[in-house]
């Protein structure tokens, strides 16, 4: 189980289609795994090894190196909140423990219903609107305890319908139109592009044969 | 038409007084639509700028003197004009916003993310490239979103792609994200990321991108304000921008004041026109200190940056000045702590950031940020020792030798060295850990004392 | 990093020293090489650097005032002042060490590095001492295996990415890698994929801790014990140098020693835990009479006259086979007997998988930096060398990866190298001949057999390039034959006159043994037979004898009494099993000279036990013909003796005595009779760093005919690829502490299109059927495999594909069943892709 299905194989295909060379596009699938099964499984890097032509070691290393990646199932949300400077300077960490015991884990763990997964996290760039957190990479600003509470009923009756499920980021992708495209160039391809020449400023010496 | 309030939609922004160079579009809700942009001038400035000669575009951003706002302040013009004649080349936007405190890019991807595309197609054809790669930050899906969506549009309407606007010219603009990594934002270890590696910085040198970046191609990485302000230099000249802020920083800035100001938020101010002062302040800006406090220090530029006090108050925001006395301006993150603020909690919070975000591939920084974050946690748990003080800027001076730049320490006969600092990493993460400890240490020796006077054993 | 034009005068000032440096010449090996080592931990002269463990950073200012800079990253730069001994870089350094140590465990006592390691060194040497850090270190689990070879101990790594780097870099396959971040970060494999890489040891070798140890040396023995010396590795003809260590007179470990114009330090897996078979107890180490339950252990003049009995008669009903693992001077002695004394000349050192001698001997050889140089093009008509010469294909790998070498590949199967080749000239079996001819006659508008018209077009253009051109070549295929190989050699001469060859055969010295004469037609130094005296030899053959494939078939026709088994195993190596066993069946004497008993040497009436390779002194010959030493480090266990001297003592039982005592007057009577070896100089053989040259000046005129005509259509069948895998069966790897469990039961490989087209799936196996019997083998869809060829290595347990191979056709055809189904697939999926054909 969880290899890539079908239709994420080609979407990883054309994915790769975007990137001089096949490795560039590792992040973008681990993605997808994430995205197809809310965490990346060792059969998922296997697979996007094969399809990337790398070795699993080298989709291994990659994938554990960005925190995003869960190798292991995770909650149906991620709540991530921020304890950096400012987050902190305006009761982050105090946040922090109320989530702690509201939902009876300690950060990096998962409720036993599988429906939060609580983290505790660095600067999410929302730093003028602290406290803040993050659920499934939505935020959440300026939130005390009762908008914590309020929130997490909220996601367990289901009223957040704006929140996608663990691993799905950006809900529109890119679509490059191969009509459209200016077509990737291979790092292998050297020569500037025939515009971009035709624009130069020639040579004083070569001004007349031009 | 100014209202100098927050800006609903646009969470953080607030409407400031003053010349807008890249927010002019957040007042309206729906400034990320391509019909919004498009109303008002979105992609003019491209459509002028494919008029002219690359070599002019590129002359006029260099004679604008836009100054990179990823954190180095290095002239994106002059920048530009390091890329050796070798084809294929890269541009690489750097949307990977993480430093603590930092908050603009975000804004900017998510309210005109059509003002930043054709910011993008501005740099791509003043240096002869058709592959632009936008790193936005994993952690922001509804920049994600916003871009992604305004990218299909802009393909569909001819402004990116193939024949833009009818032209010969040709580019792709390649949204990637990125996956959770702080290291990622610096430049070198963003193209290992675009290369599908772990984000480990290269060494500089040999590998400056502009030779040798992306597949060890010449590369341009820009940050994404920097590449914004393009379409309005285009459009304007780089004498109208010039105007604006002061000569040595020319165009306006977005600031995010975080911490204990009354009005914390991202505003676009002019460079070197304001001082802290003015910004912690003014009417204009964030009114003042919560409750009245006393302001105890400030960060002027980000998590990296060395602290500034009371006595820096009346420096102008302006690179330069900051520089000299000490610290920088960086990414535009100031973080303001008043009086009640524990100097060691704080300068803790920030070790552990860099000491979490180290990649690991320097000795120093790998080991010494987590020792550093050990030392510091245990000091807090009631397990320190007098020792441990001076072991910290010992094993800070073993990352980043030398003095260290500590602001205006005059009074106990020091000079503020100017930034950066010295380092024996190959990037300055690891440095940057050093700045909260000093800063705290030398400011707040006490404090530490205080915390550690009752000695334990420390634990086996 | 070898530079090959190496200009010297780059000015700099090193300690207020002014010295000059090579152009481009990193500054931690300018100071090196000025006698100032700066301490190191990530950088390794042979990898590219990555300047991240910041232990060799110094002072070094280039007018902008002095700065700490990591000298495995800085080229030195005119007018550069560097200062390794300031205050400021001894800080840095302090600082490295005491950071590196923080985490690492304090167990150098118990730690196989223990004595040789640089960190301890270092920490003598720069560090601070006392430790500051009172915090908890790092746990992992203690040392995991990963793999059957190496254990990693995670809590002792300092993450210098040298294994790492080796597994991408120079290995080519990256198996180990560095997983997590930041102060997590450990080095470690995919979950449940082992580092099963040629090459693992390299990895032992160059970590600068004790984070990585091999499962043979663990706790075998202290540095402090170890006796060392240099020499060179034999198990294949490329002869990396090593440095063979022992411990109580045991071979503990192999080392590879940093040979610029062979190793370059790096040995194969083979090469370093081979001596694992020395150590092994099933060693022969008394002589043997008799066969099967009889066979008793002897004294050696008994063992003597028993063999000796049966050299007396005819000559001409005398044959030995092998000779290959035997050092240079050994294979003299033992050609002197068979051919000077003796009178034989049915002498063979290769066991039908390799190339007429002829050709190999006289063909205009390559060097391997020649083979390897920059901006070179590389033809490979041969294994696949990562299988079969290893270190070669390291060398291969780098210049093609690094030094923009070019690679036409002309092979049967796609290799190792194929998706690092410019052209793949996928050609099935038996066409090898016709594409190099195409070429060569600029026939590159149609296709030849499968090889389409734009490889044939592109490898056209690479090949007249006028850029060097070298072809590596060798058998790619045991069930196809030479002839196709001596074809695609003539053709590239034809083609590219200048280019040179560099062959690619099997069993460590056999260059040594057919420079020896161990070949029917020769003599020592490649002098060819029709003479009558030769040197101090009391006669030569009169008539030209039979190949080892000749012999064998002789001995089914009765044609001879005696065979001489010189560490050859023909029924473990020969290609046609069959042959073989029915052969060696029907022969009165076996006399074999081994150290195992082996399928063949069972069958011997009299087993005279050898020494094994660092037991004894002698010579290497490898694929350059370069000479280095091969050392004896142990002694021989039991009444092992030396192959030469085996030899001088069965002759002296059968009449004369071969005229030498020692080594030392073996190789002047050697220098003083064979042509090419009068320049040797021995003592150079065995000091010089790289071992000369054998310099011949052969300018034979070798006679190419025209190719071989294209093998008629596909038939009914399957064109068998038959090859050998570097672990297999084989003795040495069996007999070697931890190498056996390597070799991978044997399946049959088919290409993708055919897997599809026979609707083969899941776990199904599929039946060979080569005409008189039928096996079951499974399959693998291997898209390495050209479309109705199937390819199965030999010897690997479960089955051997030799049984497959039928020595008299030049190329060998199957047909596939599916054992559940009625469908004799070979036949259906023929018709059906002859249509889509
Ligand atoms: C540790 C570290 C983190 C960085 N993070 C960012 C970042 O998140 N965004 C950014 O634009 N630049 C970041 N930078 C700076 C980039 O390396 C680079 O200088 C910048 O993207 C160049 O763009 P500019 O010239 O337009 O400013 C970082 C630098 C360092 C050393
Ligand atoms: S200083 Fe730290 S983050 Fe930067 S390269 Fe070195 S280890 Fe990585
Ligand atoms: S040896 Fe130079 S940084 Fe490691």
């Amino acid at each position: 189980m969880s290899r890539l299905s079908p239709d994420n194989v080609l979407l990883a295909k054309e994915i790769i289609g975007r990137y001089p060379r096949p490795k560039s596009a590792l992040i973008p699938l681990l993605h997808l795994a994430q995205e197809q099964a809310g965490y990346v499984s060792n059969d998922a890097m296997e697979h996007i090894a094969e399809l990337t032509g790398v070795t699993p070691a080298e989709v291994l290393g990659t994938c554990s190196f960005y925190e995003m990646f869960k190798r292991e199932q995770v909650g149906k949300y991620m709540v991530n909140i921020c304890t950096n400077i400012s987050c902190q300077l305006n009761g982050g960490e105090e946040l922090l423990h109320h989530a702690e015991e509201t939902l009876g884990i300690r950060p990096g763990g998962t409720t036993d219903d599988g429906m939060f997964t609580l983290e505790d996290v660095e600067c999410i760039a929302a730093c003028t609107e602290a406290p803040c957190l993050q659920v499934n990479y939505r935020y959440e600003y300026r939130i005390d305890n009762d908008g914590f509470d309020k929130l997490i009923d909220d996601l367990r009756n289901g009223n957040r319908y704006d929140i996608p499920h663990h691993g799905t980021l950006a809900r529109i992708r890119q679509h490059l139109d191969p009509e459209r495209a200016a077509g990737i160039e291979s790092p292998e391809v050297t020569g500037k592009p025939q515009w971009f020449a035709d624009r130069e400023p020639a040579p004083e010496s070569e001004k007349e044969t031009a | 038409m100014a209202t100098n309030a927050y800006v609903e939609h646009a969470p953080g922004y607030v409407d400031n007084v003053g010349p807008k160079v890249v927010t002019s579009r957040f007042g309206d809700p729906e400034s990320y639509k391509l019909e919004r942009s498009e109303a008002t001038g979105g992609y003019g400035a491209l459509r002028a700028v494919l008029q002219m000669k690359p070599d002019e575009v590129h002359g006029q951003v260099r004679d604008a003197v836009l100054l990179g706002r990823g954190g180095a302040g290095f002239p994106a013009g002059v920048k530009w004009g390091f890329m050796p004649p070798v084809w294929p080349r890269y541009l690489v936007v750097n949307g990977d916003e993480s430093e603590p405190g930092t908050y603009k890019d975000r804004l900017l991807m998510e309210r005109d993310p059509h003002q930043l595309i054709e910011g993008c197609l501005i740099t791509c054809y003043a240096l002869g490239l058709n592959t632009c790669f936008l790193y936005v930050r994993g952690e922001m899906a509804l920049a994600q979103e916003r871009i992604a969506e305004a990218l299909n549009d802009a393909y569909e309407a001819g402004y990116v792609g193939r024949n833009i606007m009818g032209t010969d010219v040709s580019i792709d603009v390649v949204l990637t994200w990125g996956a959770g990594a702080y290291i990622v934002g610096e430049e070198t270890a963003l193209i290992e990321s675009l290369e599908g590696n772990r984000g480990m910085p290269r060494l500089k040198p040999p590998f400056f991108p502009a030779a040798k970046g992306l597949y060890m191609k010449p590369t341009i990485v820009n940050n994404v304000e920097t590449l914004a302000n393009l379409p309005w230099i285009m459009l304007n000249g780089p004498e109208a921008y010039k105007q604006f802020g002061s000569e040595k920083s020319p165009g306006t800035r977005m600031l995010a004041i975080s911490g204990h100001v009354k009005r914390p938020g991202v505003y676009e101010v002019e460079q070197g026109k304001v001082t802290f002062r003015d910004l912690f302040y003014g009417d204009n800006y964030c009114q003042g200190i919560r409750d009245d406090n006393d302001l105890k220090m400030f960060i002027p530029g980000g998590g990296s940056a060395p602290w500034f006090f009371e006595d820096q108050l009346d420096l102008p925001l302006e690179a330069a000045d900051v520089g000299a006395a000490g610290s920088m301006l960086g990414s535009g993150a100031i973080v303001v702590m008043d009086e009640t603020t524990d100097a060691v909690r704080a300068c803790l919070r920030v070790v552990r950031f860099f000491a979490r975000e180290s990649c690991g591939k320097c000795t120093p920084c790998r080991e010494g940020t987590t020792w550093e974050e050990k030392i510091l946690q245990r000091i807090l748990d009631g397990h320190g020792r007098p020792e441990d003080i001076d072991l910290l800027l010992d094993i800070g001076s073993q990352i980043s030798p030398g003095p260290y730049p500590v602001a205006a320490f005059e009074a106990a006969g020091e000079t503020a060295v100017p930034f950066p600092p010295k380092q024996t990493t190959i990037c300055p993460l690891g440095p940057s850990s050093v700045a909260p400890i000093t800063s705290a240490i030398r400011r707040f020796r006490d404090e530490f004392e205080a915390k550690i006077q009752a000695p334990e054993e420390v634990p086996a | 990093m070898t530079s090959t034009e190496a200009v010297t005068g780059v000015p700099f000032t090193l300690n207020g020293k002014e010295l000059e440096a090579d152009s481009g010449e990193l500054l931690i090996d300018a100071a090196e090489r000025h006698g100032v080592h700066i301490p190191r931990f990530c950088y390794h002269p042979r990898m590219k650097p990555v300047g991240m463990c910041r232990m060799c950073l110094v002072e070094v200012d280039t007018g902008r005032g002095p700065a700490l800079q990591p000298s495995c990253m800085l080229p030195v730069t005119p007018e550069m002042k560097v200062e390794t001994e300031s205050e400021a870089t001894k800080e840095a350094q302090d600082g490295v060490l005491e950071f590196l140590l923080a985490n690492h465990p304090l167990d150098c006592p118990v730690c196989d590095k223990g004595g040789e390691c640089p960190l301890q060194d270092n920490a003598y040497a720069f560090g601070p001492g006392e430790t500051r850090f009172v915090e908890e270190k790092r746990h992992y689990e203690k040392p995991i295996p990963i793999s059957d070879l190496v254990h990693l101990d995670r809590e002792r790594c300092i993450l210098c990415d040298r294994c790492t780097r080796f597994a991408s870099e120079v290995a080519g396959d990256s198996l180990i890698h560095f997983i997590d971040r930041g102060s997590q970060t450990q080095v470690n494999t995919f979950p449940d994929h082992p580092f099963a890489s040629y090459f693992s040891g390299n990895t032992v070798q160059i970590c600068p801790v004790g984070a990585l140890t091999s499962a043979p040396y663990r706790f075998k023995a202290r540095p402090w014990d170890l006796d060392a010396v240099e020499s060179t590795a034999a198990v294949d003809t490329t002869g990396a140098r090593v440095v063979l260590q022992s411990s109580q007179d045991k071979l503990v470990r192999v080392v590879g020693v940093d040979s610029d114009a062979v190793n370059w330090s790096w040995l194969s897996d083979k090469d370093r835990f081979s001596y694992g078979a020395n150590n092994s107890p099933d060693r022969i180490t008394e002589p043997q009479i008799g066969t099967g339950s009889s066979r008793t252990s002897a004294r050696w003049g008994d063992a003597l006259k028993h063999a000796a009995r049966s050299l007396r008669g005819d000559a001409n009903r005398i044959a030995a086979i092998g000779g290959s693992r035997m050092s240079l001077e050994s294979q003299y002695a033992w050609s002197k007997l068979l051919k000077g004394v003796l009178g034989t000349d049915n002498v063979d050192a290769q066991l039908g998988d390799g190339l007429p001698a002829a050709l190999v001997l006289g063909i205009d050889r390559a060097t391997i930096a020649e083979a390897c140089e920059p901006g070179g093009v590389i033809v490979l008509v041969g294994p696949d060398p990562k299988e079969e010469v290893p270190t070669l294909f390291l060398r291969l790998r780098h210049a093609i990866v690094e030094d923009g070498a070019s690679l036409i590949e002309l092979t049967p199967r796609a290799t190792s190298l194929s998706n690092l080749a410019d052209v793949r000239l996928a050609a099935t079996p038996g066409t090898a001949g016709q594409v190099m001819a195409a070429l060569a006659d600029g026939r590159l508008d149609e296709e030849v057999g499968t090889v389409g018209s734009p490889e044939l077009a592109k490898a056209h253009e690479l090949l007249t390039s006028g850029r060097p051109v070298t072809m590596v070549f060798g058998r790619a295929n045991l069930a196809e034959s030479a002839r196709y190989v001596a074809d695609a050699v003539g053709g590239l001469r034809r083609l590219v006159p200048e280019a040179r060859f560099l062959p690619a055969l099997r069993r460590g010295n056999v260059h040594g043994a057919l420079e020896m004469g161990l070949a029917p037609g020769f003599l020592p130094g490649g002098i060819r037979n029709r003479r009558t005296n030769f040197g101090r030899w009391p006669s030569t053959p009169e008539f030209e004898g039979k190949d080892t494939d000749n012999i064998l078939r002789g001995c089914l026709n009765g044609e001879f009494d005696t065979v001489v088994l010189l560490g050859a195993d023909p029924l473990g190596d020969f290609p046609d099993q069959k042959l073989a066993a029915e052969a060696l069946a029907s022969v009165d004497n076996i006399i074999s000279v081994d150290s195992f008993l082996t399928e063949s040497s069972n069958l011997a009436d009299v087993i005279l036990p050898a020494a094994m390779w660092g037991e004894y002194d002698g010579t290497f010959c490898n694929m350059e013909r370069r000479l280095s030493p091969m050392r004896a480090k142990v002694t021989a266990p039991g009444r092992c003796r030396p192959d030469w001297m085996i030899a001088a003592e069965l002759s002296l039982s059968v009449g004369p005595d071969l005229g030498f005592a020692t080594l030392e007057e073996l190789q002047n009577e050697l220098s003083s009779s064979a042509g090419s070896f009068t320049d040797i100089n021995w003592d150079e053989v065995s000091s010089a760093d790289d071992g000369p040259i054998l310099s011949t000046d052969r300018n034979w005129d070798l006679e190419f005919g025209d190719p071989a005509d294209l093998p008629s259509g596909p038939g009914y069948g399957f064109r068998l690829i038959v090859d050998r895998k570097m672990w297999d069966m084989g003795t040495t790897t069996q007999q070697s502490d931890g190498l056996g469990g390597l070799a991978q039961t044997a399946a049959i490989r088919l290409a993708p299109a055919d897997v599809q087209l026979m609707e083969l799936a899941g776990n199904e196996v599929v039946t060979i059927d080569q005409g008189e019997f039928q096996v079951e083998v499974p399959f693998v869809s291997d898209p390495a495999v050209i479309p109705r060829t199937a390819w199965l290595p030999a010897r690997l347990p479960g089955f051997d594909a030799r049984r497959l191979v039928a020595a008299g056709r030049s190329i060998t055809q199957v047909r596939l069943h599916l054992p559940d189904r009625d469908v004799a697939a070979g036949g259906s999926a023929g018709e059906k892709g002859g249509n889509n054909g």
